[in-house]
């Protein structure tokens, strides 16, 4: 091997290592989702949201100032169906004229092994606050990095779906939230 | 002589299917027109529950039926007419295939998986695709319509063969008749 390819490489890693030391302060959202999944009569039925905004200051080497704030336009649901579109937006479900957004805000990121973390924060839907904590991975892509992560979430806890829906057994209390975003360093 | 009759089995096969199919029928008309609500969702799962146990009834009742034939048609029939009775009978279980086929996909193609009775979940051959599951709901629809037409000439034929033929067709399909 010759010293330019040599040079290259180690060229290569230092970007690397730079990359992976930059604070990270921005989603990508064109390249970002957030998914979920829940069960209706034993059924798993998917949904996703389109419109959120994410504030973000994420640092892997500095975890104690992460932060991320999350804001999430509920009426940009797709809950499945348009009959579903429909009722999740009324008063029973999000009640979306009153409630427009759902919010996160992150208290704390813990590292839970290589490139593994674990966010915890408070979740405010439909006026209920509730603490959540979500796993996720963060892999460094060049000048961005992959942030992929899921957890659960009690729907009774937020009261969506009141009234008729409070029940179980027709549309399960668990829904599993997937988020997929991709993280930009600041330049 | 003893007359041609439908067996036991034959008569309970097609009773026992004739009041699901059109139970199913009626509910799949009602549901439609329910209100989004918990109980809309449960008849929803209800209606392919028993789609999917229509289907595999029909299975077992076309498997048992090459082995069985049927009595043959009276020889007072007319060619022509005894083929317009097979042609009805093949195209009855022909749509006894082919509509809980079709709600299956629809159901696949508008992204709600067919989960027999909330735990066996049959794999979607679609995935979702609204375009695709407008136009199944259509054909099952139309399928369905199809369904009820041919059972009304199915109802007719019986009687014209007991009031105006005068034979036995109708009396050898009922319980009441057999032995």
């Amino acid at each position: 091997m010759n010293i330019k390819v040599w040079s290259s490489v180690i060229g290569g890693l230092m970007l690397a290592a730079g990359a992976q030391a930059a604070e990270y302060t921005s989603i990508q959202s064109d390249k970002s989702s957030l998914h979920f999944v829940y069960k209706q009569m034993g059924v798993p039925v998917d949904g996703s949201f389109k419109k959120f905004n994410t504030q973000l200051a994420f640092d892997p080497a500095k975890l104690a100032n992460a932060k991320v704030d999350f804001e999430l336009n509920l009426a940009s649901i797709d809950a499945g169906s348009d009959e579903a579109n429909d009722e999740v937006a009324s008063k029973s479900w999000f009640n979306t004229k009153v409630y427009p957004k759902a919010t996160f805000a992150s208290t704390a990121v813990k590292q839970l092994a290589a490139n593994r973390y674990e966010v915890s924060g408070k979740m405010t839907i439909k006026g209920h606050t509730q603490t959540i904590t979500a796993p996720f991975t963060f892999t460094p892509q060049g000048n961005s990095a992959k942030v992929d992560g899921s957890f659960v979430l009690k729907r009774s806890e937020f009261a969506i779906g009141e009234g008729v829906w409070a029940d179980f057994g027709t549309v399960a209390n668990e829904i599993q939230i997937n988020f997929h975003f991709l993280a930009n360093a600041s330049k | 002589m003893q007359k041609a009759r439908y067996t036991l089995t034959a008569i309970a096969i097609h009773w026992g299917m004739a009041l699901l199919l059109i139970t199913l029928f009626v509910v799949g008309l009602y549901m439609h027109e329910l209100k989004f609500s918990p109980f809309k969702l449960q008849v929803y799962a209800w209606h392919k529950w028993a789609g999917v146990t229509a289907f595999i009834l029909v299975m077992l009742r076309l498997a048992w039926r090459l082995k069985h034939r049927p009595p043959a048609l009276p020889w007072t029939m007319s060619k022509m007419t005894k083929l317009g009775a097979q042609i009805g009978h093949g195209m009855l279980y022909f749509l006894m295939i082919a509509i809980p086929l079709s709600g299956w996909l629809m159901s696949s193609a508008k992204g709600f998986q067919t989960v027999y009775f909330g735990v066996l979940p049959i794999p979607d051959l679609l995935s979702k695709d609204k375009a695709l599951g407008d136009l199944l709901e259509t054909t099952h629809m139309v399928l369905n319509y199809s369904m009820a037409a041919i059972l009304v000439g199915h109802i007719g034929a019986a009687i014209k063969h007991h009031l105006v033929d005068k034979d036995d067709v109708l009396r050898r399909m009922l319980p009441w008749r057999a032995r």
